[in-house]
């Protein structure tokens, strides 16, 4: 295009082309994108949930035979009159799997959540070295979470373990417990890894929506003598629900898929196993394919109707398009 | 009334002391055992008794570990240029032109970025076997975009709604296209957006486990997260702690070191996302 001197008479059907150029542009930028995340999103989910309907196996992926909902619940009446029940539904494993699932996450963005508050709080004081704490808390979250199960494995370890030395020395505890390989201790391993790797995570959002609350609200009930506590649940929390929802949100997401610190941690240990842990197992290592796809699709249908719930009952606005 | 106020100090302090020893103490305890061997490995240590470096040399002197360092670097620096070349026009397309159907959009990228991995994963697995990139980085590099892209994308363009709309018009009313307006007028703007959100997708890509683990079959193709996570002895008895330290430390110190450079960038760059307010 020539920079032609503009005729104001003209104005009005150039910018209709000028706009209908920035479209068909907008078009062509998105296309790369959208074709990139239906290979790998759209595409893979759909494949995933026809594989949950058929009786596929890993080593014959194409072999499959549709075969409805038998991988879900099947019944089927012997002919002494018995009828059985089969499928997903009525497997006690996945049962298993989705309880140690929806404890994990609940108790883990639960404590989190606590935890994250009150170091959000402390980040959110002024004083000296708040620089350094805040430097120290993003070392957990930089740590990959296979190298922190790795770390805590050890510390953790029965015989050679400082965990077990310390509360030992301390005595809060008379025998070397064995943590992870203990089946009544090792989802406590496991929330106590977590706990530790994500509640920096939590503390920074937090802090984020924190410093949006404006300073002289504190100095004003500073000088109207009410007290901090007060001023906390009274004005604080209220105004950080926001930032604190969407938090919440994330970190539930992330907990309910939990997979490499459960599988590295603690393996093959029934007392932790969660549903990405046993969907995986079935699919990969032991060729029931089509049987942990059904276990994966479950996964995203409970994942899907509790964010939209959650989405519903909060009203938590996620788009931050609240500008325009 | 000055003691009470000195006791809160002091609470205060001890309280930071107590967050910063809990967040840094694992990473701490993980290099001193790094630098112990033999029987020094099975005492419990506080402090450093000992400076050797054998753990070290044993992990890197295994020809697989060195291998997967190659293979997570390229893996991990692939998938973010892919993210971030996909992600800076469809970011300026969703953050500059209005069309019907963008908040539509805007919500769809961010539910993408919510899948649990598992639930792509029996699909993926047939579309990597499919295009028959089973157990080379491509399959990782394919996979990852699942959720480098999304993320970057959902940051860029609350990023580049930010930028002032004149320099745009400005750009426009000289001729200039589309084109021209990102690679000219905002790409040198957005380069600081660019850095931090390269950063998280890159560490993103690093870290990630699930399907570098199921995507590869053989040890030279592993990624460092399932190098470490299989590294095991001959029983469960002999688990070689002292090598997973210092392999454990080898691959998080550039990951700390950057993330402390880059500290302000990535706090901002987290809290981008939905915290807007």
């Amino acid at each position: 295009m020539t920079a032609a001197p503009i005729a104001p008479r003209k104005a009005g059907t150039r910018e209709l082309s000028l706009q209908q150029q920035r479209q068909r542009a907008a078009f062509w930028f998105l296309a790369p994108m959208l074709f990139a995340l239906i290979c790998v999103a759209a595409w893979p989910l759909l494949r995933t949930i026809w594989f949950s309907f058929t009786d596929t196996t890993l080593s014959n992926l194409y072999g499959g035979k549709w075969i409805g909902l038998d991988n879900y619940l099947s019944m089927r009446t012997l002919s002494s009159g018995k009828v059985i029940y089969r499928g997903t539904l009525v497997d006690p494993a996945w049962w298993n799997a989705v309880w140690n699932t929806v404890r994990f996450a609940i108790t883990s963005v639960l404590i989190e959540t606590v935890l994250g508050l009150i170091v959000a709080l402390v980040l959110n004081a002024e004083f000296k070295g708040r620089g350094l704490v805040r430097a120290a808390i993003l070392i957990p979250w930089a740590i990959p979470t296979i190298v922190s199960a790795k770390m805590w494995a050890w510390m953790l370890n029965d015989q050679f373990g400082i965990i077990n030395d310390i509360l030992l020395s301390v005595g809060l505890i008379d025998q070397k417990i064995a943590w992870t390989a203990s089946t009544d201790t090792a989802m406590y391993a496991v929330l106590m890894v977590d706990i530790w790797k994500t509640t920096p995570f939590m503390a920074l959002l937090i802090l984020a929506g924190l410093q949006m609350v404006p300073r002289d609200i504190y100095e004003a009930a500073k000088l109207d003598g009410i007290n901090p506590v007060k001023v906390f649940f009274k004005v604080t929390l209220p105004l950080i629900r926001p930032a604190l929802m969407v938090a919440v949100i994330f970190r539930m997401l992330d907990a309910l898929r939990v997979f490499d610190l459960v599988y590295v941690l603690t393996p093959n240990s029934a007392a932790t196993k969660t549903m990405s842990v046993i969907s995986r197992e079935n699919m990969i290592d032991f060729d029931k394919f089509a049987y942990g796809a059904a276990q994966s699709t479950l996964l995203f249908a409970i994942l899907a109707v509790f964010v939209s719930l959650y989405i519903w009952l909060g009203r938590v606005d996620l788009s931050g398009d609240s500008k325009q | 009334m000055t003691t009470q106020k000195l006791l809160k100090t002091t609470a205060f302090y001890a309280l930071v002391v107590v967050i910063v020893v809990f967040s840094v103490f694992p990473f701490y305890y993980a290099i001193v055992t790094s630098f112990s061997t033999g029987t020094e490995l099975f005492k419990v240590n506080y402090f450093p008794r000992s400076f050797d470096w054998s753990n070290y040399t044993r992990v890197l002197g295994q020809r697989n570990f060195a291998q997967s360092i190659l293979n997570s670097v390229f893996i991990a620096t692939t998938t973010v240029v892919f993210a971030l070349f996909l992600a800076v026009t469809a970011s300026y397309a969703l953050a500059r032109v209005r069309f019907r159907g963008r908040g539509l959009l805007l919500m769809t990228i961010l539910a993408v970025s919510m899948f649990p991995q598992i639930a792509v994963l029996a699909g993926l697995f047939e579309l990597i076997r499919f295009i028959g990139i089973f157990n080379t980085p491509w399959a990782m590099i394919l996979s990852y975009t699942i959720f480098t892209l999304p993320f970057t994308v959902w940051v860029l363009t609350t990023f580049m709604r930010d930028l002032p709309v004149e320099i745009e018009e400005a750009a426009i009313v000289d001729g200039a296209t589309p084109w021209i307006v990102i690679t000219r007028v905002f790409l040198p703007l957005l380069w600081p957006a660019l850095v931090t959100t390269g950063l998280l997708a890159f560490i993103g890509a690093w870290n990630e486990f699930l399907f570098a683990l199921t995507f590869t079959s053989s040890e030279t193709t592993r990624t460092v997260p399932v190098a470490i996570g299989l590294l095991s002895g001959a029983s469960q008895q002999e688990i070689p702690w002292g090598p997973i330290m210092a392999a454990s430390v080898i691959v998080t110190v550039p990951l700390v070191i950057l993330v402390l450079i880059f500290q302000r960038k990535i706090v901002a760059g987290l809290t981008a996302g939905g915290v807007k307010g």
